[in-house]
C-alpha cells in the first residue's frame, strides 16, 4: 500500500490502485446494466407477430354496386364504389383507433367512441379526429379480384377505374 | 370463565414453543407492549407508540388503512379468480362468463373484486385530498407524499391492466383507445405502445402482458411501496399532528383547543 508512485507527468492525474479498481468495477457494472437494458428491450419486442396480413382480397368488383359503401369488419376497411371508380378507406378512426361505421341514412362515416364524422371520401367533417381517413392502395389482381393493402396509403381521389 | 381463559393463555405464552416465536415476553408493561410491536416483522414498520387521539376516527378518517383493506380484499379475491381464468384468446371471455354463471360464488367474488377496485381508487383519492388539505405532505413528510403519488400511479395502472382481462367489447376498445393515447408520447410513443401490447393490435400478446402486469408485477410493486409508505410514517415522526405545522407553537392537547384548531 505504501509503494512509491512515480512522479506523474504534467496534465496526468495521480490515481491510486484502489481508485483504479473502484472505477473499473463501477464502469463494468455500468456496461453490464446497459447490456441488461438492451437485452430486456430486445426480449420485450416480439420478432414474429401472428397478425393478419395487410393485403386483403376484397373479392370481385361486380359484388359492389355503384354508390355503395361496404365495411369489412375483419380487416377494418371500407370499399366504396362511386361513378368515378373504386377506392378503399382505412376504417380506423384517426383519433384514438376505434372502428368507424357507415351511416347510410346520413351518408357519413361516424366513430362511436368520441363522435368524429367523416364524409364518404374520408374528409373530416366534425369531431376530435386530427386527420382524414386515409385512402389505401387498391388494385385488381390477375384473377380479377379487388386487392387492398392496408399498410400503403395513397393520395385521396385516386380512383381505381375498371 | 374469562379468568380461566386468561390463565390458559398465560400458560400458553409461557411454553417454549410460544417463547421461541414471540420473544417480547409476557406482561402489559410499556416496555413489553413496545417490544411486541417492535419485534414483529409486520408490525415493526409501524410506530411502537401512537397518541391515543391519533387512533380516533377524526384524526385520519382511517382512509389509508381502509385503502390497504381494499387492497387485501383485491389480493384474496384476485388469487381465487385466477384459479378459473386463462389469459388466452378467446378463452378469457368464456372463463369470465363461466365465473359469472357456472362457478359457485364466482359472481360474488368477481363483483367483490370489481367493487373493491373502484372503492380503492376512490379511497386513494380521498386519502390524498385529506393529506393535502391537512397539509400533512409538508416537510419532513414530503418524501412520503412522493411515495404516495407512486402508489396512486400503481393503483391506476392496476385498474387499467385489469380492464382488458374480461376480453369483451368494452375491454377491447378501452385498451385500444388507452394504448393509442400512450402512442401520443413524444419520440417513444409508438415504441411504448408496441412494447405494451407486444404487437400493433390489441391481441393475444397484449392480453398476456396485461395479465402478467396485473397479477404479478404491479401487485409486487404495490406491496413494496406500501411497506416503504408505512415505514416512512414512523421515520417521519408518526402520524401528522396539527401542532407540528410550521409557525404554530405547541398547543395543549385539550378538546377545546382542538375544536378551535379544527375551525381554523
Amino acid at each position: 500500500m505504501s509503494e512509491k508512485q512515480t512522479t506523474p507527468s504534467p496534465g496526468e492525474q495521480e490515481i491510486s490502485r484502489r481508485e483504479l479498481f473502484t472505477k473499473l468495477g463501477v464502469a463494468s457494472l455500468g456496461v453490464a446494466a446497459a447490456g441488461m437494458l438492451a437485452f430486456t428491450y430486445r426480449f420485450l419486442s416480439p420478432n414474429v407477430l401472428y397478425e393478419a396480413s395487410p393485403v386483403v382480397n376484397a373479392g370481385k368488383p361486380e359484388s359492389y354496386p355503384v354508390d355503395s359503401v361496404t365495411l369489412d369488419v375483419n380487416s377494418a376497411i371500407y370499399l366504396v364504389h362511386v361513378p368515378e371508380g373504386f377506392f378503399s378507406l382505412n376504417a380506423i378512426c384517426t383519433h384514438l383507433g376505434c372502428m368507424t361505421a357507415w351511416k347510410p341514412e346520413a351518408g357519413i362515416i361516424a366513430c362511436p367512441c368520441h363522435g368524429s364524422r367523416f364524409s364518404r371520401e374520408g374528409q373530416k367533417l366534425a369531431g376530435p379526429a386530427p386527420k382524414p381517413l386515409s385512402w389505401l392502395k387498391t388494385w385488381i389482381s390477375d384473377d380479377g379480384d379487388i386487392m387492398v393493402d392496408r399498410s400503403a396509403t395513397i393520395q385521396p381521389f385516386e380512383f381505381l377505374r375498371i | 370463565m374469562p379468568r380461566k381463559t386468561d390463565s390458559y393463555v398465560e400458560k400458553l405464552q409461557r411454553t417454549r414453543v410460544w417463547r421461541s416465536m414471540f420473544r417480547s415476553g409476557t406482561g402489559s408493561s410499556t416496555l413489553h407492549r413496545a417490544l411486541a410491536i417492535q419485534q414483529n416483522v409486520f408490525l415493526h414498520l409501524l410506530s411502537t407508540k401512537v397518541r391515543r387521539r391519533m387512533l380516533t376516527f377524526r384524526a385520519t378518517w382511517y382512509l389509508g388503512a381502509l385503502t390497504l383493506g381494499t387492497f387485501f380484499i383485491l389480493v384474496v379475491t384476485g388469487i381465487l379468480l385466477m384459479l378459473y381464468y386463462h389469459p388466452s384468446v378467446p378463452q378469457a371471455y368464456a372463463d369470465v362468463k363461466d365465473l359469472k354463471f357456472v362457478v359457485s360464488s364466482g359472481m360474488f367474488l368477481r363483483n367483490l373484486h370489481r367493487w373493491s377496485a373502484h372503492t380503492m381508487v376512490f379511497l386513494v383519492f380521498a386519502h390524498m385530498f385529506r393529506v393535502f388539505y391537512r397539509g400533512a405532505y409538508r416537510p419532513p413528510r414530503e418524501f412520503n407524499w412522493v411515495v404516495g403519488v407512486v402508489l396512486l400511479l400503481i393503483t391506476l395502472l392496476l385498474s387499467y391492466t385489469g380492464y382488458l382481462l374480461p376480453w369483451d367489447q368494452l375491454a377491447f376498445w378501452a385498451i385500444t383507445v388507452g394504448s393509442n393515447i400512450s402512442s401520443a408520447v413524444p419520440v417513444f410513443g409508438d415504441e411504448v405502445r408496441f412494447l405494451m401490447l407486444g404487437g400493433h393490435q390489441v391481441n393475444a400478446n397484449a392480453l398476456l402482458r396485461f395479465y402478467v402486469l396485473h397479477c404479478v408485477v404491479l401487485p409486487l410493486a404495490a406491496v413494496l411501496f406500501v411497506a416503504v409508505h408505512m415505514w416512512r410514517i414512523r421515520k417521519d415522526g408518526g402520524l401528522y399532528v396539527r401542532q407540528s405545522e410550521p409557525g404554530r407553537e405547541a398547543v395543549p392537547e385539550t378538546a377545546a383547543e382542538e375544536a378551535v384548531l379544527e375551525k381554523v
